[in-house]
């Protein structure tokens, strides 16, 4: 049995260093990453209750009836135990009730789409708060920020006050990514021409890794930001800091923004073109390009056929006109 | 387009001198190196005048006792390669952090994850399997060949057009960096205008066509040719799970077909499928393509499952504990594994209620599983087991794929996987069941079915030390990327600036170290095997099978059994020697073979050249190779005369030189 | 070596081997079936592309604006036909009657060749007029699922004349019965993917 102790002695420091290490989505900052993790560990404890078992009982059973104990029972035509196979059918099907009821109450609590209805356990949200809004565009490789209700924009940094639910709507200009704060909440896509939706709130402050979790080009791995959980007076000192010293974001800042480019600093807008999230949404910040919202209410209404533009081919690939529903998947 | 003259352009496409990267050093050097080992092995070929036995009994075989060896080695080969990538991702991050930017762009790092993902899947788990079906099934089931022995040939070499054109791609050009599934907008033109992506479609669209035939082959093998007596609820598992598996890669791969010739239109003609504009509709190739997915993964585990079946009864000298139940279980997952594709990506925001349904689809799996796993241990419970070096990769993958397991049940519950979706996790959960349940199944297999296939055992010293180093390898590589995703650290990452997670990242790379000793002490393994082939010779029975593939001399004759068996049981090999079975020898009938035919080589010859000439563009080569690959095929149709007999004296022949035990032939003697 | 001893039982002698050659049963048809069930997935998937995609017009030309039914009446009216035609061959195969079987045959090719140089027009037509594969998704979908239809009719055509070639050259031997059996399946099964592309891609496309 000296390898199985090898094995035990090149798994103990290990075991030591997971002390030391940040398990972040184990100890998540942010209410909605905490029940996601809280649901994470339930599930394996629930698990742990059939595999912890199995494993035991596979070495167990292994090492009692090997072929040199010849103490053992030895039944070669022993193959069929309606009782056993019950409980091999039943146990695992037990487990998975469990489990599943809980995965199907938990999808539903959890789906980033519902607005909060607690900042944490024990704490519902104040009927007169107004959550912060966020819209979120994804770049070639960077991240944009808008500040609809403070009408600042930002580049790869993020900030929002503790305890206030947060409202991001996301998209992205070209590519897919996945917006992904591993303290805050757990990610979800951002897509071209399509909007997806994430609610969360930060319970403590802090200065937070956030990146993109799904792969897109290049430029990925720097995909970085910060994102700043922050207290009312800090964040109000942020804002305003953003206002006093950012620059405006306008078309043409936003096509140079638009580049691909790697690593980008943080950047931030005291002011940005009203309508720009939409635009970028609907694939028509250059001037000349059909919103997408435009084409659809025309292929949603084809009788009026004077409304149609020129049925000219357009260049492969071309974001000229599109039209699939904004809202991502079946929403 | 380069600047030269039209005529270049119409010849050679998009082909040029700087298509070849030789500014990059790396490929330079595996190119160097490739060419030498390449050379020496052609060079050796032709210096012992081996082409014609090659070429003649190899090649242009339609025996699928050869065509699974073939594979067998096409998947070690393509393994090598695989896992060189798999070393090199590892070893750049490790040493990626703060300012030291690794010595892999991420330009090439993209490529490398693309091409291992790839890879790993297609041409190394792929041809396992695929060898393993073909050795096995016809032998375990009494036949005499497959349904169709030529298409059977012909699924081999298009696989091989699939690997040459990713080899290909290494030296002449790039390769995708769209990663294993190539996503779009990222493979679309706009992004990937190179051939890369063009070389990953064509690759697989040839070997997906043959692993398709293979399905269709493999299915009515099972259905028509079973040996007379042997119903299905009396066939082997590991013939049930080809049944099932080929069952799946029926109805899943013209969904990959169908889906990559969408992406090569829109590629190739600006259509608007997948684009950004137009109407074009990424989450549709997300969806298509993981309808395909992830039957795929249940495709490569479902025959290890049947293999595990073989060898846990046999090193227990024991029935197998709930044959219907693994029956059932078996093709439940088959059922089951068509309804869980959302689960690859939850966190598009499909909303609560799709969710919950691919949630809770994904988590039923795990029953049939665990069921499996159960009856695995209640056939050793009352059983002799023996601790030989196919049930110790058999007892790995117990204790491995049970983990394994649990992590993927963690990652289907949805609201979980917002958290560790395409995470470090994630990649530590899918190497745990693929390398725990697939690769460790493959070396258990090779080392169950080798005696059968060469007539000599393969080395016990070597073959624990291999399982040893990939057991513990395996631990040390992925424990850390288990560790690693919980710190919420994401895949395909080429740099990290979080110097503290730079530990983990090095322990990984330890692991990877181990992992190669345990490959080397494989092929070390084959090696001083081959080397003592004569100590280690064995007879048709070496470790008291129980299926039929045990009663016929090992290696099998051309023809598999003198005479095809007659079924009474299951275990009908255990069931033929309790009843003090003896073979005959004499007596034997004249038998009917199919040709060998080298028309499958030439077609697949001509498609790899359909689909190189498609990747650079070179029109005219494309629409010379597709008139030739349609006029040869046409040309084999007029082939009549596709069998040969042998007369009843050489099945005497072959029945009395065969390897057989010792003590069937003293008591016939 | 270490084959566990079994007890062995020599009750009742029981026959484990079939003596005599067993002519095995040709899997042909049965593989020649799941082929085409696997190509229905591949017809699968592309109806379902038309249908996340037959209304994204992107501004373009809509189906009613391009699809021409009086034309796509004679079309499938020619492939029904060649459908019922190539029933009658199979009968006088059955029969045994060489040169007639040959002359549906040739009907059936017949009305095959047209319907493709139809659709070949209505795809040139749709081209000149800017409504090309590349103008929006839904013309993407259009023309990839109709023109996948239209090209493994071309491929059963190339592959009836081999096989009108076969039949003339060896006769009606059991391999080319089984191989006008596997045409015959793969004829009927075209004509039933076009049943599902007018009324899906055609009819419902015009009433969207």
């Amino acid at each position: 049995m000296s390898a199985k102790r090898l094995r035990g002695l090149l798994l103990f420091p290990p075991a030591l260093m997971l002390g030391g290490c940040n398990l972040v989505l184990l100890h998540p900052a942010g209410d909605v990453a905490r029940q996601q993790s809280d649901l994470m560990i339930a599930s394996v404890i629930l698990m742990s209750l059939i595999i912890v078992p199995v494993l035991i009982a596979t070495g167990v059973i292994a090492w009692r009836y090997r072929a040199t104990n010849k103490d053992a029972e030895y039944d070669p035509e022993w193959d069929h135990s309606t009782q056993f196979e019950l409980v091999v059918w039943a146990a695992p099907l037990l487990i998975i009730v469990v489990l599943g009821a809980m995965t199907w109450i938990g999808t539903h609590q959890l789906d980033p789409y519902r607005s909060l209805t607690r900042i944490a356990a024990g704490r519902p949200v104040a009927a007169d708060i107004r959550p912060l809004e966020v819209e979120v565009v994804s770049l070639d490789w960077k991240w944009l920020f808008f500040y609809p209700q403070y009408g600042i924009a930002t580049v790869n940094e993020l900030a929002a006050p503790v305890d206030v639910p947060i409202h991001f709507k996301l998209t992205s200009t070209e590519t897919m990514n996945a917006f992904f704060v591993p303290s805050l909440a757990g990610m979800i896509y951002t897509m071209p021409g399509m909007q997806t939706v994430l609610n969360a709130v930060i319970n403590k402050p802090g200065d937070f890794d956030g990146f993109s979790s799904n792969y897109s080009g290049h430029g990925f791995t720097d995909m970085r930001f910060r994102f700043h959980g922050m207290s009312r007076q800090d964040f109000d000192r942020w804002v305003a800091g953003v206002r006093a010293n950012g620059g405006d974001l306008d078309t043409r800042a936003f096509d140079r923004l638009n580049r691909p480019s790697r690593a980008e600093p943080v950047r931030h807008y005291a002011h940005f073109e009203a309508d720009l999230y939409h635009r970028i949404l609907d694939q028509c910040v250059d001037p000349g390009q059909v919103c997408m919202d435009q084409t659809m209410a025309i292929d949603a209404n084809p009788g009026h056929a004077a409304h149609r533009h020129s049925t000219g081919d357009a260049m492969p690939g071309a974001p000229s006109t599109t039209s699939p529903a904004h809202d991502a998947a079946t929403r | 387009m380069p600047d030269r003259p039209a005529i270049w352009n119409f010849l050679l496409g998009r082909l040029s001198l700087s298509s070849l990267p030789l500014d990059n050093m790396i490929v330079v050097w595996t190119f160097v190196a490739v060419a030498l080992g390449g050379g020496a092995v052609l060079a050796a070929i032709t210096y012992h005048r081996k082409w014609g036995y090659l070429w003649n009994e190899w090649f242009t075989s339609v025996d699928h006792k050869r065509l699974g060896v073939m594979y067998m080695v096409l998947g070690t080969v393509m393994l090598l390669r695989g896992f060189a990538d798999a070393l090199m991702m590892r070893s750049q991050q490790a040493m990626a952090f703060g300012s030291n930017m690794g010595y892999l762009p991420p330009h090439h790092y993209d490529q490398i994850f693309t091409a291992h993902g790839a890879i790993m899947i297609f041409f190394v788990a792929m041809p396992y399997i695929a060898g393993f079906m073909n050795f096995v099934m016809p032998l375990q089931i009494g036949a005499r060949d497959v349904a169709f022995p030529f298409l059977n040939n012909f699924s081999f070499w298009l696989t091989v057009s699939g690997v040459v054109l990713f080899m290909t791609s290494l030296f002449i050009g790039d390769f995708s960096h769209a990663g294993w599934l190539g996503m779009p907008p990222v493979s679309e033109l706009r992004q990937s205008p190179g051939p890369g992506v063009d070389y990953y479609i064509w690759g697989l669209q040839l070997s997906g066509l043959g692993t398709l035939l293979t399905g269709i082959n493999f299915v009515v093998t099972v259905i028509k040719m079973r040996a007379p007596g042997m119903t299905l609820m009396k066939m082997p598992m590991f013939s049930w799970t080809t049944l099932c598996t080929s069952g799946l890669i029926v109805v899943t791969f013209p969904i990959l077909t169908a889906t990559l010739f969408l992406l090569s239109l829109d590629r190739y003609i600006g259509t608007h499928f997948f684009t950004i504009g137009a109407g074009g509709n990424v989450m549709m190739y997300v969806n298509l393509i993981w309808v395909w997915g992830h039957p795929e993964v249940y495709i490569l585990i479902l025959p290890m499952f049947g293999l595990y079946s073989e060898i846990v009864p046999t090193f227990s000298g024991k029935r197998l504990f709930g044959y219907s139940s693994m029956v059932y279980a078996t093709a439940s997952i088959m059922l089951l594994s068509y309804l869980v594709w959302l689960h690859h990506f939850f966190t598009m925001g499909s909303g609560a209620d799709v969710n919950s349904f691919f949630a809770l689809t994904t988590m039923m799996i795990s029953i049939p599983t665990g069921v499996k796993i159960f009856n695995w241990l209640f056939t050793m419970y009352r059983g002799r087991v023996r601790f030989t070096v196919p049930m110790l990769w058999t007892m790995g993958f117990l204790f491995t794929f049970t983990i394994g397991g649990m992590t993927g049940v963690m990652l289907a519950v949805a609201p979980a996987d917002f958290l560790l979706h395409n995470s470090l996790f994630l990649v530590a959960h899918f190497h745990n069941v693929i390398i725990g349940g697939v690769v460790f199944g493959v070396f258990a297999g090779i080392n169950y079915w080798f005696p059968k296939a060469f007539g000599f055992r393969l080395d016990e010293f070597w073959g624990k030390l291999s399982f040893w180093f990939w057991q513990v390898g395996f631990w040390v590589a992925f424990g850390p990327l288990y560790v690693l995703g919980l710190m919420g650290v994401t895949r395909r990452l080429s740099h990290f600036t979080d110097t503290s997670l730079q530990i983990w990242f090095i322990i990984a790379a330890c692991g990877g170290l181990l992992i190669l000793l345990g490959i080397l002490a494989f092929v070390m393994q084959i090696y001083v095997s081959i080397r003592r082939r004569d100590e280690l010779a064995v007879g048709n029975d070496p470790w008291g099978g129980r299926s039929l593939e045990w009663s016929t001399s090992s290696p099998p004759p051309p023809y598999n059994f003198a005479f095809i068996p007659l079924v009474h049981e299951r275990d009908a090999w255990t069931d033929m020697k309790k009843h003090g079975y003896q073979r005959p020898l004499e007596g034997f009938n004249a038998i009917h073979m199919p040709k060998n035919t080298g028309a499958g080589v030439v077609l697949a010859g001509l498609g790899t050249v359909f689909g190189f000439a498609m990747v650079w563009y070179i029109w005219w080569l494309a629409a010379l190779s597709f008139v030739a690959l349609i006029a040869v095929a046409i040309v084999h149709t007029f082939d009549y005369d596709r069998d040969t007999h042998l007369s009843a004296q050489q099945v005497g022949e072959f029945e009395h030189t065969g390897n057989w035990e010792p003590k069937a032939q003293g008591a016939t003697a | 070596m270490n084959t566990i001893a079994v007890d062995t039982v020599h009750s009742a002698p029981r026959e484990f081997l079939c003596r005599e050659e067993a002519h095995p049963q040709t899997g042909t048809l049965l593989g020649f079936w799941l082929y085409l069930m696997s190509d229905c997935f591949i017809f699968a998937a592309l109806f379902a592309c038309n249908a996340v995609l037959g209304t994204s017009y992107a501004g373009g030309p809509t189906a009613r604006d391009v699809f021409d039914l009086p034309g796509l009446a004679v079309n499938t009216a020619l492939l029904l036909v060649s459908s019922v035609t190539f029933g009658f061959a199979m009968l006088e195969m059955a029969r045994q009657r060489k040169r007639a079987m040959l002359g549906w045959l040739a009907i059936s090719g017949l009305l095959a060749v047209c319907f493709v140089g139809l659709e070949i027009h209505e795809f040139v037509t749709m081209i000149a007029d800017g409504a090309g594969p590349g103008r929006s998704a839904f013309l993407s979908s259009f023309f990839t699922l109709v023109g996948t239809h239209g090209l493994h009719v071309t491929v059963g055509i190339v592959w009836l004349v081999v096989l009108m070639l076969q039949l003339g050259k060896y006769g009606l031997t059991e391999a080319n019965r089984r191989r006008l059996l596997c045409l015959s399946m793969f004829w009927h099964f075209l004509d039933l993917v076009w049943v599902g592309v007018f009324s899906y891609v055609y009819l419902v496309g015009v009433l969207r």
